[in-house]
């Protein structure tokens, strides 16, 4: 996938003037807040789970090399089969081996981010195999060739009439005279055209959630059902997941279930949550014959025993961004990958280097509102300030801003020339301010006043004024 | 120097950058809640800036300077007093970690640290204050900044003791919660978000009907000021502490009209 | 070098750990032999009188159907009852569960009886599940011929018979049930937790039912 995180702020800045997005952004402000806050509301529980929820993957996490070896002997002793993906480029080979040894010529796909992340598609459209993705919302954007713009939600960023117009575009073997005004419509032609490519595929791909070590299983979490359907029908199913997915036992996967699509959609439960060991057994009639397994490293082992090892409790809920006021006002596609909002913010660099994706911590606020509502107690604005560390030590950050920094850090370093400093400025911008008390523009602070009027200082400083009042009162006592 | 009085506690105040430079009213007002609470007040010479505009970007050794610097002027006292969220914030939790792995500064950090307090939390949560003896007739409405709101925990506080300002109406702010997109050097370096944002609070501020606007914040405050007198907004914007204390003379930030 | 060396010495090396260290491995152990339990809500420890009423109302509040039924020979006539209430045809797609088995269907002459697993064609299913979970009114179904997999998604509209005995509580009953069944460890292919019918908000966040899955879910609990 192309990355257009370095013109993040030329992407923000069609975001902000792009009127149907902004709409759209409106219904994540409110509606992903509100249901949140409900069914975290009707959970006692909700903190003290979140908190299980990290210790659960703190203690996977540091002994992931023993789950992962577990996990591979249960799969493989269930007849399906593991492949160790080092590379996103590893991934793609492993998975068209596999569609290629099956003489695959369509596949149907659940929806899954990891598969973003290695552009699995592209891939396999280049080598002659039709990738069809079948969640409602990734298929949406694959007829615009567009990305997601959220990592539950992908079409989030789009309205009814756009869907509809794509769906005119498409489904040209379809009657022009259909009505197509209601998102009612809409979904019924998708789960119509859809249920063909289901039957027809010959491989099924999908992410997982979970993976299981005890058993061997992958755990899928859909509401649409076309995970299932995905992974059911054709003769193979692959599944593509990272390594940290890994969590030791099915409690441990329920603890965690707990809490995702509370925080994720505001459901208790989401519609389907299924667990899946293996290709078919002797006693199945249904289900696919072959069961594969590509685990991914690409980039965590990197990221395990560093100072963003608390990122990898990801479960991928997108409350973060839900959440944060600066998603709100671009939405994803500016970001320019694959993840969005704080939780992209912090994993971005460290997939792709801060090189390339250093505007994505930057623009933040530190509001915090990620991290409070993080269900695995992921501190996302602690780990962006790490990013700009490393930037800071590696001058990637423009001149003028270090200058800046270096400028403001030298006085504050030194209380007498601080004092000095201040002590002339402030009655000079005071004076500018002039009577209404603010000032429409100030040289090198065109960032501010571009957009606000910047309120006048007092005519002098308060250290100015307490020195005086000081030595009035000492004076007085004389 | 004066002797600590175990009854009368000594407090630090750390002013903020913000406040010695564009509104030293707050920093009076803050003195004389502080005093009115029962404690005697001083103001260490050698405090400049808290130090976060270097932390938030990325600049460890610059941060760790500053807060030596800080430490050492205000240590001595029985609390460290800060009219800000955001500052007492940097201050209370973010500093111990600056000196992480130099076993001697980080206790003196951390015996530092927790003597910290935002000003209405203080006065609130440490001195049991529930009431004021102010008037302003006025119909308000209150934002809260995110570093107090998150990492200090400052939400009924502030309520409460507007809630007893004799002729104060404070009507709620919807999405009092959510950020006012000033954010340190972020409302310059991304300043076309940081719009979008304060253009929502503003908004939000203004279907309160309100027509004063009120924070704990001066960052905060300037933002959301600056955006509603370019809009034209009538709405006046004042620190918490001014109308705590009685101190409404001075004209609002940004002015009037 | 394997990828699969590969990347476990990349993570050995990042935890700074050895492969032999046995106490490790202890753990490890440990831990999958005898799972923790973890943190069971209120929620889902209703005691066993409640239990039925708490898991219809749960799975009522997320737009599945529920009809409560005396005994198992009262379960043909529901369907064919809901079948008519649906203006749907009388033809179901059923799996070899014995227990479905053993039902009167023969009595409800009308209604046809397709055995097997889906074939993409019918217009409703029945099975029988393995469990309900009164927390968040999920059932809970095993693949196999009992009950294909397939009934679960290819039909239009799931019809599921639950028995009251077997609604637990919570999901970690139905795991330590499923243990005792296929032993510590092992799984069936397919084990679905389904909480009621299939739903998008993908278009202007806009709640609609019937995605790709049945568009809608009616369940038989059999007080029994």
């Amino acid at each position: 996938m192309e990355i257009k995180s370095p013109t993040f702020k030329q992407n923000s800045h069609d975001a902000l003037a792009n009127e149907q997005l902004q709409k759209a952004l409106g219904n994540v402000r409110s509606g992903f807040i509100d249901k949140r806050r409900k069914a975290a509301d009707r959970l006692p529980e909700f903190d003290a789970l979140r908190d299980e929820a990290k210790r659960i993957k703190d203690h996977a996490l540091a002994h992931l090399d023993l789950y992962l070896e577990a996990y591979e002997r249960k799969v493989t002793a269930s007849g399906g089969h593991v492949h160790w993906a080092e590379t996103a480029e590893d991934a793609r080979r492993i998975v068209l081996d596999i569609c290629r040894a099956s003489g695959a010529r369509t596949v149907t796909k659940g929806k899954s981010m990891i598969t973003e992340e290695i552009a699995l598609n592209d891939h396999l459209e280049k080598n002659g195999i039709r990738a069809v993705e079948t969640d409602l919302g990734e298929y949406i954007i694959q007829l615009r060739g567009e990305h997601p713009s959220h990592i539950i939600a992908p079409a989030v960023h789009l309205n009814k009439e756009q869907v509809e117009s794509d769906f005119r575009r498409v489904h040209d073997h379809l009657p022009v005279a259909r009505d197509l005004s209601e998102p009612e419509s809409l979904l019924n032609e998708a789960r119509m055209v859809l249920r063909k490519e289901y039957v027809t595929a010959d491989v099924g791909i999908t992410g997982a959630n979970f993976l299981v070590a005890e058993t061997g299983s992958s755990i899928i979490v859909t509401n649409e059902g076309n995970g299932d359907l995905t992974q059911i029908l054709p003769k193979v199913h692959v599944v593509v997941a990272s390594i940290e997915k890994i969590v030791p036992t099915l409690e441990d996967a329920s603890q965690i279930l707990r809490v995702l699509a509370r925080s994720a959609t505001g459901q208790d439960m989401s519609v389907y949550t299924t667990v899946s060991t293996g290709p078919r057994r002797k006693s199945d009639p249904d289900g696919p014959q072959e069961y594969h397994v590509v685990l991914l490293d690409n980039g965590r082992s990197s990221m395990l025993g560093t100072e963003f090892q608390d990122m990898l409790r990801c479960i991928r809920c997108g409350a973060c961004m839900n959440h944060c006021p600066v998603y709100h006002a671009v939405g994803g596609h500016a970001y320019g990958w694959v993840y969005p909002g704080p939780m992209g913010a912090v994993l971005t660099p460290s997939l792709i280097g801060v090189d390339k994706s250093g505007h994505l911590p930057n623009a933040s606020t530190f509001c915090g509102r990620c991290e409070s509502v993080c269900p695995m107690r992921i501190p996302l604005p602690k780990m962006m300030r790490h990013w700009r560390e490393r930037e800071f030590e590696r001058r990637l950050n423009p001149f003028s801003q270090r200058f800046g920094l270096k400028f403001w850090a030298f006085f504050a370093r030194r209380p007498g020339l601080y004092k000095l400093g201040t002590g002339l400025t402030t009655p000079l911008l005071s004076l500018l301010g002039g009577r209404k008390k603010r000032l429409r523009r100030l040289p090198f602070a065109s960032g501010w006043t571009r957009f606000r009027d910047l309120p006048a200082p007092e005519s002098r400083t308060f250290m100015q004024q307490w020195r005086d009042r000081e030595t009035q009162k000492q004076e007085a006592h004389r | 120097m004066q002797k600590t009085n175990p009854a009368t506690p000594r407090v630090g105040l750390f002013v903020t950058c913000l406040v010695d430079l564009f509104r030293p009213t707050v920093g009076f007002a803050a003195i004389s809640l502080i005093e009115r609470a029962g404690c005697t007040v001083e103001v260490p010479a050698a405090q400049t800036c808290c130090g976060q505009p270097a932390y938030n970007s990325g600049d460890r050794k610059d941060s760790r300077a500053i807060a030596e610097n800080t430490i050492r002027a205000f240590e001595e006292f029985d609390y460290v007093v800060a009219p800000s969220g955001s500052c007492a914030g940097m201050l209370k939790k973010h500093y111990p970690g600056l000196f992480a792995g130099d076993a001697k500064w980080e206790e003196r950090a951390r015996a530092f640290s927790a003597k910290v307090h935002e000003l209405v939390s203080f006065l609130a949560d440490e001195m049991g204050m529930t009431a004021v003896e102010a008037e302003l007739a006025a119909n308000a409405t209150y934002h809260d900044s995110c570093s107090g709101l998150r990492e200090l925990g400052i939400r009924a506080q502030p309520r409460q003791l507007l809630s007893t300002v004799r002729g104060l109406k404070l009507n709620e702010l919807p999405e009092a919660d959510s950020c006012c997109g000033f954010g340190g050097t972020f409302c310059v370096k991304y300043s076309e978000i940081s719009n979008a944002i304060v253009e929502k609070k503003a908004r939000n501020i203004e279907a309160t009907g309100a027509d004063l606007l009120l924070a704990g914040d001066l960052g905060c405050l300037m933002n959301m000021a600056g955006k509603l007198k370019r809009d034209g907004s009538k709405v006046e914007t004042r620190h918490v502490a001014e109308v705590l204390a009685g101190m409404t003379d001075t004209p609002p930030i940004g002015g009037r009209g | 070098m394997s990828g699969r060396e590969a990347i476990l010495g990349k993570v050995r090396r990042a935890l700074g750990v050895d492969a032999e260290d046995g106490a490790r491995g202890d753990t490890v152990e440990k831990r999958l032999g005898r799972p923790p339990e973890g943190i069971i809500p209120e929620r889902g420890q209703v005691a066993d009188a409640r239990r039925v009423k708490s898991f219809c109302a749960e799975a009522e509040a997320v737009h599945a159907t529920v009809k409560k039924v005396k005994d198992h020979s009262a379960v043909p006539a529901a369907v064919a009852a809901y079948l008519r209430s649906k203006n749907l045809p009388a033809e179901i797609r059923m799996g070899a569960d014995r227990r479905l088995a053993a039902m009167p269907w023969t009595k409800q002459k009308a209604l046809t009886v397709r055995p097997g697993p889906s074939d993409g064609d019918d217009l409703t299913g029945v099975s029988h599940a393995y469990a309900g979970i009164a927390e968040t009114g999920t059932v809970v179904l095993l693949s196999g011929t009992d009950n294909p997999t397939t009934i679960n998604f290819l039909p239009e509209h799931h019809i599921v018979v639950v028995e009251a005995k077997d609604i637990a509580g919570n999901l970690e009953t139905v795991i330590s049930k499923v243990r005792r069944k296929y032993g510590r460890g092992e799984m069936p292919r397919t084990l679905n937790m389904i909480t009621g019918p299939s739903r998008s908000g993908d278009i202007e966040q806009k709640l609609l039912l019937g995605a790709h899955g049945p568009r809608s879910l009616h369940l038989i609990v059999v007080e029994g």
